[in-house]
């Protein structure tokens, strides 16, 4: 007799799954890592493939071996941690500090809180903040990319536009003195050809990369977006009372891995909030915090600490901001 | 020298400061309670269970203390035993409760109900049951999906893969009715624990007539009434084509298990 | 302008590849077997005993109670058993079994094919008739119509809200009653627009049936213009009746409230063409039209079915089950019922049976939740799905009750797009009748 499938409506499921999201991310993050392929050559590959094996690798062992659960590494999420660590890294890194970022990762910021849906930080960041507290001389060697064509790197150790920036006021130039003396353009920001990690070197493979996840829904704008605005809206105020002493919004906003950041780090399902105005507070509070470190703290980049310090905010928003309810008044009974 | 002498002088003072409102703090805002709650809450074994009926170990013990005789009162787990202490440290008698043990009525294993649909829902009794009358054609009888399983405190109830059922360790139950009330059938059912650790039950809670009762599960109780004709000690009562054995009458002398014909009453630890 | 509603939603794909097939009538059953509970309500009470001879369309149960319905056989023949039997959920309910002997309808049934325009009762003889004729909401809860018509004390309904949507995937049963019968269906509306004394009224119908949306406006503009034909996006759940008065009106239902609080009465469009038969023809419910679709079935067809054909006559009439089959739907696949057993029999509210198959059906392994959120973008309730689960896992009762589960529509958006395969909707589905029976006990 035939046994009839039974089970508890509905019936039918969509084509999302944890896989195809992951999948969809990696793919917006493929114009960056074929630019910083191009810019970096081999350096790049060499970050890019450790600290892929190694996050993959870590999981599997932590999972398999460790807690002795399911091993999941096959939903993808291990490897975009990995990009995503590679990409916030500067060129010149050697490998067992990615791998070491890694471990970081993964075995403690992940699977320390339950592995996959149950961290409360950013993976990737907790990595690079560990890193760049642990190893300060090697995370802050920076050098100007120059084409593979070029015959690889050996160019001189340089430093981030933000830095350059930060040391030059320090120094008591003024702002026009500094964006001469260094060639600073938009173009070279859009297109690279400025220092900078890994990733944070083309603003337009960042962006192209946000298009396609917008497009494929994979996030929301309202994080980006209110992160960038916010930045630009804070940093304008800023330039506008003294063009001479603070950068101005369009320059804050292409430096500093303010995109890498906004697109790709606090876009993290996990870590981010549940509901649209909860998204719009994080991200205005990460754009306000970025802004004040930048400021009026002694690093020159601030979006690594800000996401972080709002990661820990994102579960008092979850509970307090709930979304746009259907009904306008409840009644009783 | 003189930021040392200062600094001790100024903490000294500081935390005697301090510790004089904390002390007047403790003394206006002190509970005073009876002090005999904390040494009955010490004689329970602490599981928090909610088998008694209470919110926990220290609020039964409250009752206890407030309570004027323990008759009322169980703590499954800790048994006679702990009542008795408890009884003895109050002052009072309480008469000793037969020791009781959750019982699963119902055999219906793959080989003896076969499954007449596939679930694909999520693996939950409670979902299942809301959802629709089983796998098979028993609307009666276990689901499955382990529900039982997940409710017990002492790891004393197990679902068997092969059979399907739960399957109740008497070591480790403490009757404490959790999964009792987690079967949305209400399956499971607290007994005695019997002379010697021997009961007899009706493993069974078909409530459908016999025909079909028995088209569904080759072990169902038809409600055929030959177990009560048998029973010399009115034991057996049968309502809506089912067959229940009250186990304070319960003499343990076995006649209705030979005498059913579907082999739906079960005797354990006879061997 | 199409319109929409305002939180929420998805885009299945419609799957409509049953909307060219046109209704044709099933052959008749040997037996029928008319469920009393097939209605919101009290179960009906036979008045009909064993051995009884009954005409099509004759009485056979009366409704008992207040929120109740009438009953009318489907079939003409001898009444054989009034026993208990089970549904497709295997719960049990008492049914009349009748035996077919040809096909005798009741004399005062006009069975002519003629529109009948001229409505000749008023409003409370309309509301009575409804009631006497045992007509029930064919949107898919079968609540009485005629309790829905009528006046509610301190609420006055202001418009009327036809349901042509139809936004579940594979059925097209009410595009075809469109597209057949759009006058008929026309003319139920003003029926019930007279019942309710109200004088405007909305037909909303998805973009996706752009035949349908022709006709209607053409023969609404000609000769019931009081009646505005509105295109709704297509997306679901754009069919749910509090979606439908947002989409068209702009009201939001209140929590725990029901859509006559925002001056609003909601019926689908097979009531409506219920309605006008019940009135103009004298003909009581006692058949609808059934989608049997999906794509492992060679051939899709839309039936006139007579209520109480079982299951398993239904499907041999269309060759059998087929082979990849696995699941039989009584309804579409986002709201509908499995059926578990081939016996049970079609009751009013049928509006299709769906074939599924194993890849199109079976549920993905669960992962963790990665909180991406998606159910709660998709909730056209604006609700919290991941912790609505999450709570009634640990059952969490008033925390449940804080974040308003029983709100929940059941609509089933949230389980569809959950990337982790996450059953979110079942365990909803559990706690919101927990909550709901706790509200409903307070005093």
């Amino acid at each position: 007799m035939r046994k009839l499938l039974v089970s508890p409506a509905p019936h039918i499921h969509g084509r999302e799954s944890t896989k195809g999201l992951m999948r969809d991310v990696i793919i917006a993050l493929a114009p960056s890592l074929l630019v910083s392929i191009y810019f970096f050559g081999f350096s790049a590959i060499k970050l890019i493939l450790v600290g892929v094996v190694s996050c993959v690798l870590v999981e599997y062992v932590i999972q398999k071996y460790i807690v002795k659960t399911k091993v999941t590494v096959s939903d993808c999420s291990a490897v975009v941690t990995g990009l995503l660590l590679a990409l916030n890294l500067p060129p010149s890194a050697p490998w067992w500090i990615v791998f070491i970022g890694s471990v970081v990762a993964i075995g403690i910021a992940k699977m320390t809180f339950g592995g996959l849906g149950q961290n409360i930080f950013n993976p990737a960041l907790v990595g690079r903040v560990f890193l760049l507290v642990s190893f300060p001389v090697i995370m802050t060697d920076w050098t100007i990319p120059v084409s593979w064509f070029r015959g690889g790197i050996d160019a001189s150790s340089g430093a981030t536009a933000l830095s350059i920036v930060k040391e030059g006021l320090a120094q008591g130039l003024t702002m026009d003195q500094i964006f001469e003396a260094n060639n600073f353009s938009y173009s070279r920001m859009l297109f690279s050809k400025i220092g900078g990690s890994v990733g944070e070197v083309s603003a337009l493979a960042l962006l192209a990369g946000m298009a396609y996840l917008l497009i494929r829904r994979v996030i929301k704008p309202h994080i980006p977006f209110s992160i960038i605005g916010t930045v630009f809206l804070f940093t304008g105020i800023f330039w506008l009372i003294d063009p001479q002493q603070y950068a101005d919004p369009l320059f804050s906003i292409l430096t500093g891995g303010i995109l890498l950041g906004s697109i790709f780090m606090a876009t993290d399902y996990v870590t981010s909030p549940m509901s649209k105005p909860g998204m719009i507070l994080y991200g205005v509070g990460i754009g306000v915090i970025t802004v004040l470190i930048r400021y009026f703290g002694s690093y020159p980049e601030g979006i690594s600490f800000a996401i972080l310090i709002m990661n820990a905010c994102v579960p008092l928003i979850n509970k307090y901001m709930h979304p746009r309810r259907f009904w306008k008044e409840v009644k009783n009974g | 020298m003189d930021t040392v002498i200062f600094t001790i002088v100024s903490l000294t003072v500081l935390g005697f400061l301090l510790s004089l409102i904390l002390y007047f703090v403790a003394q206006k805002f002190k509970i005073v309670e009876d002090p005999r709650i904390d040494d009955v809450e010490a004689i329970m074994p602490g599981v928090n269970c909610g088998g008694c009926g209470y919110a926990g170990c220290r609020a039964f013990a409250e009752g206890c203390v407030k309570a004027e005789n323990l008759d009322a009162m169980f703590c499954p787990v800790g048994g006679n035993e702990t009542m008795q202490k408890v009884a003895g440290y109050l002052g009072i008698r309480v008469e000793e409760k037969a020791p009781r043990v959750a019982v699963v009525r119902c055999n219906g294993t793959c080989d003896n109900r076969p499954k007449t649909n596939d679930y694909d829902g999520y693996s939950s009794c409670a979902v299942m049951a809301s959802l629709y009358a089983g796998d098979t054609d028993c609307r009666y009888g276990c689901l499955g999906q382990g529900d039982c399983e997940l409710s017990c405190k002492f790891d004393a109830i197990k679902m068997n893969p092969v059979t399907g059922l739960p399957e109740v360790d008497a070591q480790k139950c403490t009757a404490c009715g959790a999964c009792v009330k987690s079967c949305p059938r209400v399956i499971i059912e607290l007994r005695n624990k019997g002379i010697k650790n021997r009961r007899i039950y009706v493993s069974c809670i078909n409530k459908d007539k016999g025909g079909v009762a028995k088209k569904a599960c080759a072990v169902a109780c038809t409600g055929c009434t030959k177990c009560q004709k048998v029973c010399a000690f009115d034991a057996i009562t049968i309502t809506s084509n089912l067959a229940y054995i009250d186990y304070n009458k319960c003499r343990l002398c076995r006649k209705c298990v030979t005498e059913c014909p579907t082999q739906a009453i079960w005797e354990v630890n006879y061997d | 302008m199409i319109k929409t509603f305002s939180i929420g939603g998805i885009h299945p794909q419609d799957y409509k590849i049953s909307a060219e097939a046109s209704i044709e009538n099933f052959p008749l059953a040997e037996t029928a077997y008319i469920s009393m509970s097939q209605h919101l309500g009290a179960p009906a009470e036979p008045v009909v005993a064993k051995g009884d001879y009954v005409k099509v369309g004759q009485l056979i149960a009366k409704a008992n109670g207040f929120i109740s319905a009438n009953i009318h056989t489907s079939v003409s023949g001898k009444v054989i058993s009034i026993e208990q039997l089970q549904d497709l959920a295997g719960n049990i309910s008492q049914h009349i079994v009748i035996r077919r002997e040809g096909d005798d309808w009741m004399e005062n049934i006009d069975k002519s094919e003629d529109v009948i325009r001229t409505i000749k009762f008023s409003g409370e003889e309309i509301i009575a008739k409804i009631a006497e004729n045992g007509i029930v909401g064919l949107g898919g809860a079968a609540f009485p119509t005629h309790i829905k018509l009528s006046p509610v004390p301190n609420k006055k309904a202001g418009c009327l809200i036809i349901n042509g949507s139809e936004c579940e995937p594979y059925l097209t049963s009410d595009y075809r009653v469109m597209i057949e019968s759009p006058e008929q269906i026309l003319i139920g509306t003003k029926i019930m627009m007279k019942a309710l004394n109200v004088q405007s009224a909305f037909f909303g119908v998805e973009e996706n049936k752009p035949k349908a949306i022709g006709i209607l406006k053409e023969i609404a503009a000609k000769s019931y213009p009081y009646i505005k034909i509105v295109t709704l996006k297509k997306r679901y759940p754009q069919g749910g009746e509090k979606q439908l008065i947002d989409a068209i009106t702009g009201r939001r239902v209140p929590s725990m409230g029901l859509p006559v609080d925002t001056g609003v009465v909601v019926q689908n469009v097979g009531t409506a063409l219920a309605v006008y038969e019940a009135i103009q023809k004298n003909k009581p419910l006692f058949e609808g039209v059934v989608t049997i679709t999906g794509e492992c079935i060679t051939e899709q067809r839309n039936f006139r079915l007579r209520v109480g054909t079982t299951y398993e006559t239904i499907i041999s009439a269309i060759g059998g089950f087929p082979k990849d089959a696995v699941k039989l739907i009584s309804g579409g696949p986002m709201m509908g019922k499995a059926v578990s057993r081939m016996d049970a029999a079609s009751v009013k509210s049928t509006s299709a049976l769906l074939l599924l198959t194993e890849n199109q059906t079976k549920r993905g392994e669960e992962g963790s939740c990665i909180r991406c959120a998606k159910c709660v973008n998709s909730c056209p309730m604006g609700l919290e799905p991941y912790l609505l689960n999450k709570l009634s896992m640990a059952g969490r009762v008033e925390d449940l009750e804080k974040h308003m589960v029983h709100d929940c529509i059941e609509c089933g958006c949230c389980s569809y797009t959950c990337p982790s395969n996450i059953p979110l909707l079942d365990a909803i589905r559990l706690s919101k009748y927990q909550v709901l029976k706790i509200i409903r006990s307070r005093p």
